[in-house]
């Protein structure tokens, strides 16, 4: 079985947002892994694998991103967690919008053939959340987005899978191949169920970390380095005109104790 | 020029409330295209919500199939995109709702068209304002393909108004329906008395400091004093004390009430992504360096233990005086 997981690098989203001439100010941006990407990455691992024994069990992760010379060291990661493989398609963010990026992975898969592609739900800067529905819909594939849970049928014909909808939980079938986007509580330890990791095992909470023996390993995997002019890049048809800060909310105030906090809620901010 | 074909979900007889957003949205839309709003109810039983729909634009259109039992982005799709074309829509939009965010960027592959994702505001004809970043920026984007999907976010556009007088109902064939293999199985929900937590007017969250989660019902007797919506942290549904359908922030839902309670929560950038739009935020916390109360307009350092029990009692009182 094989899986692509397309990924992409944001900036540290930990770090704190500066804007500089109307735009994001990425100097000095310490890159990392789209923190859904690498749910996706744990989660194509967890279904190739024992998850009780930590063998690998056939089947290959392929890792893809869209970007610069820089962008490699994401796929490095990637590798270092266990994928197989990786390809980059040089291209500068500046040409890429989710419609482009749809472009690229849509002839990219259909070079690879995978069984399932695997993403997040979301990348964290932009939080578009587009691209695995628009693949879907390019491809004329099944789609589960904003996944759960994932179990992978015994025939590994079919995934069922535990979507996060405003109503709860929503199961959906798809048969394979098909898209799949990843929400957070896919890396929680019983997420995802392959048929061969024993039912009563339990991951660690998140995404695994490489190991140095993984990290040595990752050196040595394939990286296939693409060109985006090959793949006829459609100039982006999303500008982005200015980027600004939220207006910042006037000071708060600490209230002494509940009976004045009532009051304030009720003569100031007649919230009562 | 163009239409707008607002996609609306609909409950019963009903359009349900966060359709009314993103009406609001298509009619500032409509405007600025200079077209009008096409409503497109979708899925078995459309027809019974028809009349109330047409209180809402000039045109309805109503695609009624007992193959459509079940949404299904697949099914869905075509049917929404192919209506797109048949009324002269060049622009696309539905509520960012779990169906709204699946669905739309699927019609807009379908279409060919550029998406303006989770909008809070319309700049101008095809330029939007649209949080990023877990909403620490705002980006103001501007689409450039002949036809545009937008989705919208609940909380930053008010439920549209009923109009004068009752839209024209047309009906349209589902036409060949293909689930391309994919089957709804079932849906597994909390059924709650309680306000949806998207369009509640105060909403009562705890963290991860309530420590278990039969301490939240604490935090339900005061919701129920306000008949507010139950909310949590990241930190309070991972660690399984509450639903995880509960959950506030850039992964869970987005809320922007008139009055937010945040109990016993830190204030992750994460979870203040969902709810920095309310109106007025309550924190109650015993650490005085929380993050949560940065964005709080009041704050009280305490434990829930000694806050809620008397917070009950002072808004009792204030109740029992009007």
């Amino acid at each position: 079985m094989k899986i692509l997981v397309p990924l992409k690098r944001v900036p540290d989203p930990e770090l704190k947002t500066k804007i500089k001439d109307g735009a994001i100010d990425l100097t000095g941006a310490n890159w990392v892994v789209n923190p859904f990407d690498e749910y996706a990455v744990e989660t194509a691992l967890r279904l190739l694998e024992n998850g009780e024994s930590g063998t690998r069990e056939g089947g290959e992760v392929v890792v893809v991103t869209i970007g610069p010379e820089d962008a490699a060291q994401q796929l490095r990661s990637a590798l270092a967690m266990g994928a197989d493989r990786a390809i980059r398609v040089d291209a500068e963010d500046k040409n890429l919008d989710s419609r482009a990026v749809v472009q690229v992975l849509t002839k990219i898969i259909e070079q690879e053939k995978p069984d399932l592609i695997l993403m997040g739900k979301q990348a964290v800067d932009g939080d578009a959340n587009q691209v695995a529905q628009m693949l879907a819909g390019k491809l004329n594939l099944p789609q589960a987005t904003f996944a759960a849970s994932i179990e992978l049928a015994a025939d590994k014909k079919t995934v069922l899978v535990g979507r996060e909808v405003d109503a709860g939980v929503e199961y959906k079938r798809i048969p394979l191949p098909g898209v799949v986007s990843v929400d957070l509580r896919i890396v929680s330890p019983k997420a995802v169920k392959n048929n061969v990791t024993p039912a009563s095992h339990a991951y660690p909470e998140g995404p695994r970390y490489a190991s140095l023996k993984g990290i040595m390993a990752a050196k040595k995997k394939p990286m296939d380095q693409k060109k985006a002019a090959d793949f006829g890049l459609a100039s982006p048809a999303i500008k982005e005109v200015k980027v600004e800060l939220p207006p910042p909310r006037p000071p708060g105030q600490i209230v002494a104790d509940i009976p004045t906090l009532v009051k304030k809620l009720v003569e100031e901010a007649k919230a009562l | 020029m163009g239409n707008v074909l607002a996609f609306s979900e609909f409950q019963g007889s009903g359009l349900k409330s966060s359709a009314l957003a993103n009406l609001s949205f298509a009619r500032e839309a409509a405007k600025a295209h200079g077209g009008d709003v096409v409503i497109a109810l979708v899925g078995k039983g459309a027809a019974e919500a028809a009349p109330a729909a047409a209180k809402y634009a000039s045109k309805v259109v109503v695609v009624d199939d007992a193959a459509l039992e079940h949404y299904l982005a697949e099914t869905f799709a075509p049917i929404v995109a192919r209506l797109a074309g048949e009324h002269g829509a060049s622009v696309v939009s539905a509520t960012a709702t779990s169906v709204g965010k699946d669905l739309l960027p699927r019609v807009a592959a379908l279409l060919d068209a550029a998406q303006a994702s989770d909008i809070s505001s319309l700049v101008a004809g095809t330029q939007f304002r649209r949080p990023i970043l877990a909403g620490n920026a705002y980006s103001i984007v501007e689409l450039a393909t002949p036809v545009i999907a937008v989705t919208v976010r609940q909380s930053e556009f008010p439920p549209a108004p009923e109009l004068g007088s009752a839209g024209q109902v047309v009906t349209a064939a589902a036409g060949a329906v293909d689930a391309l293999g994919a089957s709804f199985d079932h849906l597994e929900s909390q059924k709650s008395d309680r306000p949806d937590l998207s369009d509640a007017k105060v909403v009562v969250s705890g963290g991860r400091g309530m420590k278990a989660g039969e301490n939240f019902k604490v935090l339900e007797q005061l919701a129920d004093l306000l008949g507010a919506a139950m909310g949590a942290s990241r930190a309070a549904t991972d660690a399984g004390m509450v639903p995880a359908d509960w959950q506030v922030g850039q992964t869970g839902k987005i809320v922007a009430p008139n009055l937010y309670f945040a109990v016993a929560i830190s204030g992750a950038i994460q979870h203040l992504a969902g709810m920095k739009g309310s109106k007025t935020i309550v924190a109650i916390n015993k650490d005085p360096e929380a993050p949560i109360f940065q964005v709080a307009d009041y704050g009280v350092v305490t434990t829930w233990e000694k806050a809620i029990p008397e917070l009950v009692e002072e808004i009792k009182k204030v109740k029992a005086s009007r």
